[in-house]
């Protein structure tokens, strides 16, 4: 069976400076994956590289049983691959409904066509309404808090209806009960058939939706497994504690 | 098309010197383009701004260019950083530094130089020294000094322009701020006021290639356009913000350009750095020595 | 309102704009209105790179000499003054346009997978290096330039200045629309997201190069077809003045002021900038009219970032919506008022 997304040797350098050292990952489909690390270890440098941001100079990415390596982003986006931003990057003249707009207009219709102007308006605001943002949807990004830009950030990158969806810190800043809200949304898309790899660092949020967790500490991968032997790891408790 | 092995040396040379021109007209742009990602596409404006001051001078009290454009190092500093202040508030602090910071220095090229045209007229100015005129021969190579001083005090200026960024404090920051503005308002520094310091530094290399300018050829305000393109070509060439780069490309590009008018005809000489340029661009944009 | 009536609305006032200009019964009225007419296509072919996309194009007048320069070309080699009855404007514009789209098109493959700001300095040196190739090209006269004879008379209108302003006139129309349509379709908002943040249009799936190639050959073709019927205008061309930097600063200029955010601020700012250039060109001298460009140009650049259209839109906030078209709310700088406007799906996809 091959793997959604499969990641051999992958290394990226800036400068002299070494970001991902022969990183390799294989990630089944249906997977809930986990990927944590210290800040500085390289999980964004990893996820740009996959989704196409950056160019890795080292190993290769195949996705879905094709290798990606010399796809640009977006056509890695129109494949299935979706990411949110750790920083949130909104498109900052348009509202928020028209934020969510763009991937179907420019993911989803390229793959298939013939979806009215009234089935795209509904959906967009069928996934404001998930995260919360309904009520302002007509807003411009620069009158939301830092944490509903983090909502908006997952809103679009789910309107890409991707096979594989990484979700980049979106938790961040929220509170307990926001939390529950956004892992409920994402178990909810994971049994809708949707990959979901989650970089975080609340730890409770991490443990309770992974089956499994993947380490990152330097720029190496240095645990791969299921989350309550990798909490065990005597290295990861080491990159943790001290 | 004459070729002979003298012609060829001599545009070699020539090349080679006002190479070194070129770089002291670059360097302001290393510094703002290379190191701030400020696109000033004005620096020329300025450049003649300074040509212009030298000329004043020069021709009412008989003072020498170079002389003058040292003294008005200062004021030209305060320029810098007061257009830098300006851009800051106006422009990078909302996000808008590509569309309307670069209109923005676009409306000061022209703003200065029809200024100029509207003081001064159209006709061209040039200015008397005493090293303007005479020409040193060694055989057949020729040298006119009027080339070669501004050459010398070119180097000397960015040889001081590069112990600054590497050996002092402030010069540090600057190519810190280029980097992680972050680290550098950790560390209590104010990234603003290192970078109004750079872009006064920036301007104030104007008026020394100004009052270079004005030595080497004659001066009307428009010229300064001829050398848009010449400055930011040797920019990227050189590698955005490295000055041995930029005293590099300078000089290869002077070579070019003087060989180019020499056997070619001086019509030509325009496209070659603007070639170069789009060549760099399409080939190489991180240039000679990259960063 | 759709593309189709407002089209006709718009032939429907040019037609009046005519109209007025024969009633004044002063060729004077024409020649200069040609200009304000030139000047609104080329504000707003600037501003389909330069204000949607987030692109700054220096070259402009390199575009607009291509034109101008293809009909000298065309007219050599066809040598008789039977030109515009062999070769007719119209055909003579489509010529220009598609050499400048051309161009356009091929300096965008080179240049656009870099930084805007490196995108901007090759327009600048695309002008130079088309100008010097300009200048050494004999055959389309070279630097001693080239003379074009005018025809008097054109069929059924008049004077022959009366057919070349209508010819612009129609232009102007048919650039707005296109503009207006690239606005309100899916066009149009790739291009903002290209503006706000690349990086993340190309994560949602827009595919950035494609659009931004689109957006110079458009761009490129309009100027282009601004510049064909120019030796016409003018009798007599001359590089350094056709290329000249002027119509970069020109027609950076009005939209900036205008407004960069819908095609009626390239209008506004055309028609008002333009007007003005030439009354103080007339009455005072034209150092201080460029004078006037530059200080206005920066003036609104600092104090008034979205132009005219975004000092109206502050104060009026949804006047003229329907005509205009606005559909996406939110203007480039903050302060400005976020009035929502209707979010309407966008017309035919393209």
């Amino acid at each position: 069976m091959t793997e959604l997304l499969e990641v051999d040797n992958l290394g990226k350098r800036f400068g002299g400076f070494v970001a991902l050292d022969s990183i390799s990952l294989a990630v089944p489909a249906g997977e809930r994956l986990g990927l944590i690390g210290p800040n500085g270890s390289g999980k964004s440098t990893l996820v740009n590289c996959i989704c196409g941001t950056l160019r890795n100079e080292q190993g290769s990415v195949r996705f879905d049983g094709r290798p990606i390596d010399g796809l640009s982003a977006h056509q890695r986006t129109h494949l299935g691959l979706s990411r949110s931003f750790q920083l949130p990057r909104p498109f900052v003249s348009l509202s928020l409904i028209d934020n969510v707009r763009i991937p179907l207009l420019y993911t989803v219709a390229a793959r298939s066509s013939g979806r009215s102007a009234q089935d795209i308006e509904a959906r967009c605001a069928d996934l404001l309404r998930e995260v919360g943002l309904d009520g302002k949807a007509q807003r411009l990004p620069r009158d939301l808090t830092q944490v509903e830009m983090r909502k908006l950030e997952l809103a679009r990158a789910m309107a890409a209806e991707p096979k594989l969806l990484i979700a980049d810190e979106a938790m961040a800043g929220l509170t307990h009960s926001e939390i529950g809200d956004i892992l409920a949304l994402l178990v909810r898309l994971n049994e809708q058939g949707v990959t979901v790899i989650l970089i975080e660092h609340i730890m409770s949020a991490v443990m309770s939706f992974s089956r499994r967790l993947v380490v990152l500490v330097s720029g190496r991968k240095i645990a791969d497994g299921r989350p309550e032997e990798v909490m065990r790891d005597p290295e990861v408790e080491r990159a943790y504690l001290g | 098309m004459i070729f002979s092995f003298d012609l060829l040396i001599n545009a070699i040379i020539s090349g080679i010197l006002i190479g070194g021109f070129y770089a002291a007209m670059a360097s302001g742009v290393s510094l703002s383009f290379g190191i701030l990602d400020i696109v000033n596409i004005a620096h020329p404006a300025f450049i003649i701004l300074g040509s212009y001051i030298a000329y004043i001078v020069n021709t009412d009290l008989g003072v020498d260019p170079i002389l003058t454009s040292i003294v008005m190092i200062p004021a030209f500093y305060a320029l810098g950083a007061g257009i830098y202040q300006i851009y800051y508030v106006s422009f990078e602090k909302r996000g808008q530094e590509s569309l309307r910071g670069l209109a923005f220095f676009f409306g000061l090229l022209f703003i200065t130089e029809v200024t100029l045209v509207l003081y001064f007229g159209v006709d061209y100015r040039d200015v008397d020294a005493a090293y303007i005129g005479p020409t040193l021969h060694f055989g057949y190579v020729e040298i006119p000094l009027r080339i070669l001083v501004p050459f010398l005090v070119s180097l000397l200026m960015i040889a001081c322009l590069q112990l600054l960024l590497t050996r002092t404090f402030i010069g540090r920051a600057v190519m810190a701020v280029a980097q992680d503005q972050l680290a550098l308002r950790l560390m209590a520094v104010d990234p603003v006021r290192i970078k109004r310091i750079a872009f006064g530094v920036s301007i104030a290399t104007a008026s020394l290639a100004g009052a270079f300018l004005i030595i080497i050829q004659p001066v009307e305000p428009s010229v300064g356009r001829d050398y848009i393109g010449r400055i930011f070509a040797i920019c990227v060439l050189g590698g955005m913000g490295s000055l041995p780069g930029t005293v590099i490309a300078a000089m290869l590009i002077g070579v070019v350009e003087s060989l180019t008018s020499t056997f070619y005809g001086p019509s030509w000489a325009p496209a070659v750095s603007f070639g170069f340029l789009l060549l760099t661009l399409a080939v190489r944009p991180a240039g000679l020595l990259g960063r | 309102m759709r593309t189709v009536p407002f089209l006709l609305i718009s032939l429907v006032v040019g037609g009046a704009v005519f109209a007025a200009a024969m009633a004044a019964g002063n060729d004077y009225v024409f020649f200069a209105g040609y200009v304000v007419l030139q000047y609104v296509v080329l504000s707003t072919a600037w501003n389909i790179l330069g204000g949607y996309c987030g692109y700054v194009n220096f070259g402009t007048g390199a575009f607009f000499a291509l034109g101008a320069y293809s009909t000298v070309a065309i007219y050599k080699l066809i040598d008789t003054n039977e030109l515009p009855h062999l070769v007719p404007i119209p055909l003579l514009m489509l010529v220009g346009g598609v050499v400048s789209g051309a161009i356009g098109f091929g300096m965008g493959y080179l240049t656009l997978r870099l930084r805007g700001a490196f995108f901007s300095i090759a327009t600048l040196a695309l002008a130079v290096v088309l100008e010097t190739l300009v200048v050494n090209w004999d055959y389309v006269g070279g630097s001693r330039g080239a003379y074009i004879l005018r025809p008097e008379n054109a069929p059924l209108i008049g004077s022959y200045i009366r057919y070349l302003f209508l010819i612009m006139l129609l232009l102007a129309v048919g650039a707005l629309t296109i503009a207006r349509l690239i606005e309100r379709s899916r066009l149009g908002y790739g291009f903002a997201t290209i503006r706000d943040d690349e990086l993340a249009a190309e994560a949602s799936g827009v595919p950035t190069l494609r659009l931004k190639l689109i957006a110079t050959t458009i761009s490129g073709a309009l100027m282009g077809m601004a510049g064909a019927p120019f030796p016409y205008y003018i009798g007599y061309l001359q590089p350094d003045s056709t290329f000249a930097l002027d119509y970069a600063v020109n027609s950076i200029a009005m939209p900036l002021i205008g407004g960069t955010s819908s095609w009626v601020g390239p209008l506004i700012g055309a028609v008002l900038l333009d007007s003005l250039q030439q009354i103080i060109t007339v009455t005072i001298s034209s150092a201080v009219n460029l004078l006037l460009v530059g200080v206005l140009l920066v003036a609104f650049v600092i104090v008034a970032p979205n132009g005219i259209v975004g000092l109206i839109r502050k104060y009026l906030p949804h006047k003229g919506d329907d005509f205009v078209g606005r559909r996406r709310v939110g203007l480039a700088a903050p302060g400005a008022a976020p009035a929502a406007g209707p979010s309407s799906a966008p017309e035919s996809p393209s």
